[in-house]
């Protein structure tokens, strides 16, 4: 059964965030990572070095895995920024500044 | 205002939550702060208020619990709760303590809260050994996916494989079975010959040998193969993890040859075993022994006025961290008010910490990570995942430049210099460095804003307990990871010259209603057998 279903979850209203300008449909409450991981999306990092792909890791704001780019503000851990209407989250590119 | 005695708890699981309901039913004002938006910690994760669980309790283990605990500080008058507020330094001053607290998730503004004791209640985290492969998105710490679901309602994919070691390994493979993901396999390195030998010693707990039975029936009536003395050898796939290599362990702990085998899945959940947030304790000179804050059995640590309950003295489940904490709480409230407080008043929380010691102390030789787990991390794996240094460049600096501990790995190849400040990757370090884990000594608990540094360097009039918000810069220009140089780019704000914002003085959360016995926290031996050890939930 799926999570929302065997919690008995009665959400307010989905509205809408971009994901690197594609729409995404997000849930009140949740964060930007479970948002993504909702919408089948695992990573939105590359990393500074070897430019790999990297999402979630401890899931608890520790080890800075997820971080992300929220409305122009790079770094975010995707784990702990709750998603607000019409967030655009850009997938973030080594540092998340432009060097 | 009030007059009475202040109490900072930073945490607000289990132990922070028992404790801050013994204390304040015996008349001392706590502020409880947390990084997180609701209370109840690791354990107690709740689906965000917004999702409007109708039925919260169906991932969960042990909800009475919580239910005492919640309806214990919905009644307590003198808790604030402070959600949000990632404490990275704890100040002891000559006759009081300052919380420092970075406002998140922005993390660009600090508070600070004043006390005349400070409890700290911040738990632990995961700790996962690295292997080919474990970078991959979908590779998650098995503790991470259970948190994901508890709060966000969500699951990392369709089919799932759940591996490591330790007994949070059931409750998670059993959490996302119920949620809908195909477990694959529960792929677990203990011997379970092992725990045959100690049988006796497991009966003295009957209750958490029939909940790990009951998860393992669950398991098997999901169909999940249950794998003992296996290990992950390697996960597979280019941008997410499409499978995995599992392989049996012969008795030694190493992987027998030709039992490999492939596992497609595009998640793995995996841990190792949790490890203790000590940092803060480091920083306010606390004894830490081994890898956890030295506690006394009043839960004191060697720094007057300052106590630690919870999984940051020693990793052993919820239900000691409830014991713990109680006792933490009613030391507090006896010792902030003058007295000296009477061990026998609080025997009976006393005698669940000394079992519930026992029995995680005899879970901790059980459960153990495959002992050559070093043999399978190939030289390219990545070890330090922020740093991005490979177990090679590790081994050169053992090898050939003469590191023997984690801190000169660290300085030779910056291993361990990042944004998580070492806590992934240290364990993984001081393995193939063949040598112990040690604290890591962190100046700060939390990377922080050079702005906000830069306030908190000057003299400041902190109001009782009233948290005062400064300004800092940006969050990218932190300290507490190593600054490194490549890292430029965003302009500095290390002055933090915005004005400041004290905040006026309500306390957030005061519940009306008069002060009253109430054992929220008690740890109680009756309900249903054993208090749970809690790996569940
Ligand atoms: C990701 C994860 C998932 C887990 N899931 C389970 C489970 O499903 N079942 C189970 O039995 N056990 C689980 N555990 C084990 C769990 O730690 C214990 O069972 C129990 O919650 C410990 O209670 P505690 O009060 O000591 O700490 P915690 O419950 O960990 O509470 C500590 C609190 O302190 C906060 N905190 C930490 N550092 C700071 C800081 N610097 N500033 C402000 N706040 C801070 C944390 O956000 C947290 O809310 C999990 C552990 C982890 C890490
Ligand atoms: S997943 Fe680790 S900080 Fe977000």
């Amino acid at each position: 059964m799926n999570p929302l279903r065997r919690a008995g979850a009665r959400p307010g209203p989905a509205f809408t965030v971009t994901l690197d300008g594609r729409e995404i449909e997000a849930l009140p409450g949740r964060t930007v990572a479970a948002t993504l991981w909702a919408a089948g999306v695992t990573s939105w990092r590359s990393t500074r070095g070897a430019g790999r792909p990297r999402g979630v890791f401890c899931g608890i704001g520790v080890c800075f895995d997820c971080l992300v780019t929220v409305n122009g503000r790079p770094n975010q851990r995707a784990c702990l920024v709750p998603v607000r209407p019409g967030d655009e989250i850009r997938t973030q590119e080594g540092t998340g500044h432009d060097d | 205002m009030t007059d009475r005695p202040r109490l900072a708890v930073v945490g607000a699981g289990p132990a922070g939550l028992a404790a801050s309901l013994a204390a304040t039913s015996r008349g001392i004002h706590v502020t409880l702060v947390d990084s997180a938006a609701r209370v109840g910690g690791q354990f107690y994760r709740r689906p965000a208020a917004a999702l409007g669980a109708l039925r919260p309790q169906a991932l969960h283990h042990a909800w009475h619990t919580w239910e005492r605990l919640r309806d214990g500080l919905a009644a307590a008058d003198s808790v604030e709760h402070l959600p949000d507020r990632h404490v990275w330094c704890v100040e002891r001053r000559s006759d009081d303590f300052v919380v420092q607290a970075l406002l998140g998730p922005d993390q660009r503004e600090s508070e600070s809260v004043r006390a005349d004791a400070v409890l700290l209640a911040t738990g632990g985290y995961e700790k996962v050994l690295p292997f080919p492969g474990w970078t991959l998105p979908g590779v998650v710490t098995a503790g991470g996916a259970q948190a994901m679901l508890k709060e966000g309602l969500v699951v990392p994919g369709r089919t799932a494989v759940v591996a490591g070691t330790g007994p949070l390994l059931l409750p998670v493979a059993t959490g996302l079975a119920a949620a809908g993901v195909e477990v694959a396999a529960l792929v677990e390195s203990a011997d379970p010959r092992a725990f045959a030998r100690r049988a006796g010693a497991l009966a003295a707990l009957p209750g958490k040998v029939a909940e790990a039975a009951g998860y393992t029936a669950r398991l098997l009536r999901h169909r999940v193969a249950l794998m003992p003395r296996h290990t992950v050898v390697a996960a597979h796939g280019e941008r997410r993890v499409e499978a995995v290599t599992v392989a049996a362990l012969d008795g030694e702990g190493r992987v027998e040859a030709g039992t490999e085998r492939r596992i497609p899945c595009d998640t793995l959940a995996v841990g190792h075993g949790m490890l203790a947030h000590t940092d803060l304790a480091e920083s306010l000179g606390c004894r830490v022994e081994g890898l956890r804050v030295y506690a006394d059995d009043e839960q004191r640590t060697d720094v007057p006025g300052v106590w630690a309950a919870g999984e940051t003295t020693g990793v052993g489940g919820s239900a000691l961290a409830l014991a713990e904490g109680h006792i933490a709480g009613r030391s507090i409230a006896a010792r902030l008010t003058g007295r000296a407080p009477d061990p026998r008043e609080w025997a009976p929380a006393a005698k669940s910490r000394r079992r519930l010691r026992a029995f995680s102390a005899l879970l901790d030789t059980l459960y153990t990570p495959s002992a050559h787990w070093t043999d399978q991390v190939t030289d390219d794996t990545v070890v330090c995942r922020c740093e991005e240094v490979s177990a090679g460049e590790i081994r050169t600096a053992v090898a050939e430049l003469g590191a023997g501990d984690v801190r000169t790995v660290k300085l030779l190849t910056r291993a361990g210099m990042g944004w998580c400040q070492g806590r992934m990757c240290e364990p993984a370090v001081a393995g193939l460095a063949g040598c112990e884990q040690t604290p890591a000594r962190r100046l700060l608990a939390r990377p922080v804003p050079l702005g906000v540094l830069a306030r908190a360097g000057e003299p400041q009039e902190v109001l009782g307990g009233e948290p005062r918000v400064d300004r800092g810069g940006e969050p990218q220009e932190v300290l507490g990871g190593e600054p490194r140089e490549d890292r430029g780019g965003e302009p500095q704000e290390a002055h933090g010259g915005e004005p400041r914002e004290d905040r006026g003085g309500e306390p957030q959360d005061a519940h009306g209603g008069e002060p009253r016995e109430d054992r929220g926290g008690e740890p109680r031996e009756a309900h249903g057998g054993e208090p749970g050890v809690g790996q569940g939930g």
